[in-house]
C-alpha cells in the first residue's frame, strides 16, 4: 500500500503544480464544485451533464450502445486517416493499394480488417441503439428533436459505409454500388440527375470513385461529427437520458 | 392576534438541477407524484470511468476480431463481368429482397423513403404516451380494425408472392392477437404479450420483416436472385 500511497502524493504534487493548472484550468478534482470543473471547464467534456442520474449508468438501462456506436465512429477515424496515407482514389490504381495494404504495408491487413469490421459493427450499433431507444420510451418529450437527430445520424452512418464499399474497386464494390445506384435511378424525375451528380457521370469509373472518396473521408465524416456533438449536448440540455424503471 | 409567518427561501448545496418530471397524469389516475429525488453521480469520474472500461473492452473484442478476421477482397472491378448475383452491402439486402418482388418505384422509392419518414415523426405521434397495453379494453372495434388492417395487408403481399415478407408479418400478427383472446395467461411470456402497447407492436413487426429480409437477401439468394440454402 506504500507504493500507492507514494503515487497519490506524487500525482497530488503534480496536479497543484502552476503547469498543470495552466492546462486544465483547476486543481484537483476533489470536491463537486471542482468535479463540475471538470466537465464544463473542459472543450472535449462540456457536452456531457455535469452530473447523471445512478440508474442511467447502469448497463441495462443503454447498453452502452450509444457511448459504442460513437467509440466506433472515433475508432474509423484513426483506422480512416491511417488508410488514407496508403491510398490512391484512381483506376486501377486503388485496387493496387488494396494488395499492398495485403502484401507490402506492415500490419495493413490489420489496419484493413479493423477498419472494415468496426465499419460493420457501427451499422449493427447504431440500429441497435435506435431499436432499443424505442423500446425503452427514449424519444418521448423532451427527447423528441434528439431522436430526429438520431434518425439523421443512422442514415449518415448507412451513407458513410456505402460510399466506403466503393473505395477498394473490386468487383464486390464495383456491382454492390451500380446495384445501389440503380436504385437511385428509379426516384421519379429527380432519380437520374440524382445519380449523375452522385457517380459524375453516367457510369461507375474514375469520376464516381473520387466523388465517393471524397463524399467517404471529408463530407460525410465532418457532418457526422457535428451531429454526434449536437446528439450528445442536447442529451444534457433535455435534462439526461430518460430512465424506465423497470416496473413500470 | 395574527401570527407572523416567516418564509425562508434559499438556495440548496444541490444547485445543479436537473428538470425532473414528477407529475405524470393519466386518464384514470389522478395526479401523483412519481418521485421528487433521484440518486446523481458527477459525471466526473463516474462517467468518464466506466465509458473509457466500455471503450477498451470495445477495442480488444475489434482487435482480437481484426487478428482472426480478414476482410474480403475479389478480383479488380470489371464492368463488363457482371457477378451472379450482385449484391448490395448487407444492410441494403433488404430492400434488394423487396426489388424482387415489387416495383422498383414502390420497393426502391416510395417505402424506403415512407420508413424514414415514420422514424423521424414517431416522437411526435406517440398518442399514447402511457404505454397502454393495445387490447388494455379488449375493444371489439380495435380487434376489426387490426384484423382489417392485417387482412389487406396479406391480400397485397400474397398478390405480389412476397412470402418473405408475409411469414414475418403473419408470425407477429398472430402473437399480437394471443393476449385478445386469452388475457388472463400465467405464463410470463404471454403476460409480456399482454404489456405491449401498439407503438411496440408496429417496432417489433417491422423489426421483425427488416431482419428477415436482410437474412434471407444475405444467406438464401444466389444466381438470378433464386432460393439457395446456404449450406448447399
Amino acid at each position: 500500500m506504500a507504493t500507492t500511497a507514494w503515487n497519490q502524493q506524487w500525482l497530488e504534487q503534480l496536479r497543484q503544480t502552476r503547469v498543470w493548472r495552466s492546462i486544465f484550468r483547476r486543481g484537483p478534482a476533489r470536491t463537486n464544485r471542482t468535479r463540475s470543473l471538470a466537465v464544463f471547464g473542459n472543450l472535449a467534456l462540456h457536452v456531457l451533464p455535469v452530473k447523471v442520474r445512478e440508474k442511467s449508468l447502469s448497463v441495462r438501462a443503454t447498453y452502452y450502445l450509444g457511448s459504442i456506436s460513437f467509440f466506433l465512429f472515433i475508432v474509423l477515424t484513426i483506422t480512416g486517416i491511417l488508410l488514407m496515407f496508403y491510398y490512391h482514389p484512381a483506376v486501377p490504381d486503388a485496387y493496387r493499394d488494396m494488395k499492398d495494404l495485403i502484401y507490402v504495408v506492415s500490419n495493413g491487413v490489420f489496419l484493413r480488417n479493423l477498419h472494415r469490421l468496426a465499419a460493420q459493427a457501427m451499422v449493427v450499433a447504431v440500429f441497435w441503439h435506435m431499436f432499443h431507444v424505442f423500446y425503452r420510451g427514449g424519444y418521448k418529450p423532451p427527447h423528441e428533436f434528439n431522436w430526429v437527430i438520431g434518425v439523421g445520424l443512422l442514415m449518415l452512418t448507412l451513407f458513410l459505409s456505402y460510399t466506403g464499399y466503393l473505395l477498394p474497386w473490386d468487383q464486390l464494390a464495383f456491382w454492390a454500388i451500380t446495384v445501389g445506384t440503380n436504385i437511385i435511378s428509379y426516384v421519379p424525375w429527380l432519380g437520374r440527375p440524382i445519380r449523375f451528380l452522385l457517380l459524375g457521370g453516367h457510369i461507375i469509373g474514375q469520376n464516381a470513385l473520387l466523388r465517393f472518396y471524397v463524399l467517404h473521408c471529408v463530407i460525410l465524416p465532418l457532418a457526422a461529427a457535428v451531429l454526434i456533438a449536437v446528439h450528445f449536448w442536447r442529451i444534457q440540455k433535455d435534462g439526461g437520458l430518460t430512465v424506465r424503471d423497470d416496473h413500470e | 392576534m395574527s401570527e407572523k409567518i416567516t418564509y425562508e427561501v434559499g438556495l440548496g448545496s444541490d444547485a445543479v438541477r436537473q428538470p425532473q418530471r414528477i407529475v405524470f397524469i393519466t386518464r384514470k389516475m389522478s395526479a401523483k407524484v412519481k418521485e421528487k429525488t433521484e440518486p446523481q453521480l458527477m459525471s466526473f469520474p463516474h462517467v468518464i470511468e466506466r465509458e473509457a472500461i466500455a471503450f477498451q473492452l470495445l477495442a480488444i473484442v475489434m482487435v482480437v476480431l481484426s487478428l482472426f478476421w480478414d476482410a474480403p477482397l475479389e478480383q479488380l472491378a470489371n464492368p463488363l463481368l457482371t457477378p451472379n448475383p450482385a449484391k448490395a452491402p448487407w444492410y441494403f439486402l433488404g430492400l434488394q429482397e423487396l426489388l424482387h418482388y415489387f416495383p422498383p418505384v414502390l420497393a426502391g422509392v416510395l417505402i424506403p423513403t415512407l420508413v424514414i419518414l415514420a422514424l423521424v415523426v414517431i416522437p411526435y405521434f406517440d398518442v399514447n404516451i402511457e404505454g397502454e397495453p393495445l387490447w388494455a379494453h379488449r375493444s371489439r372495434k380495435r380487434l376489426q380494425i387490426y384484423v382489417g388492417v392485417f387482412a389487406v395487408l396479406f391480400v397485397f403481399l400474397a398478390l405480389y408472392d412476397a412470402w418473405t415478407v408475409l411469414i414475418p408479418t403473419a408470425v407477429v400478427g398472430a402473437l399480437g392477437l394471443v393476449p385478445y383472446f386469452n388475457p388472463t395467461s400465467d405464463s410470463r411470456f404471454q403476460k409480456f404479450l399482454a404489456s405491449r402497447s401498439l407503438p411496440w407492436w408496429v417496432m417489433t413487426w417491422f423489426i421483425a420483416v427488416a431482419l428477415t429480409l436482410t437474412a434471407v437477401g444475405t444467406f438464401f439468394r444466389g444466381p438470378g436472385w433464386s432460393w439457395v440454402w446456404p449450406w448447399s
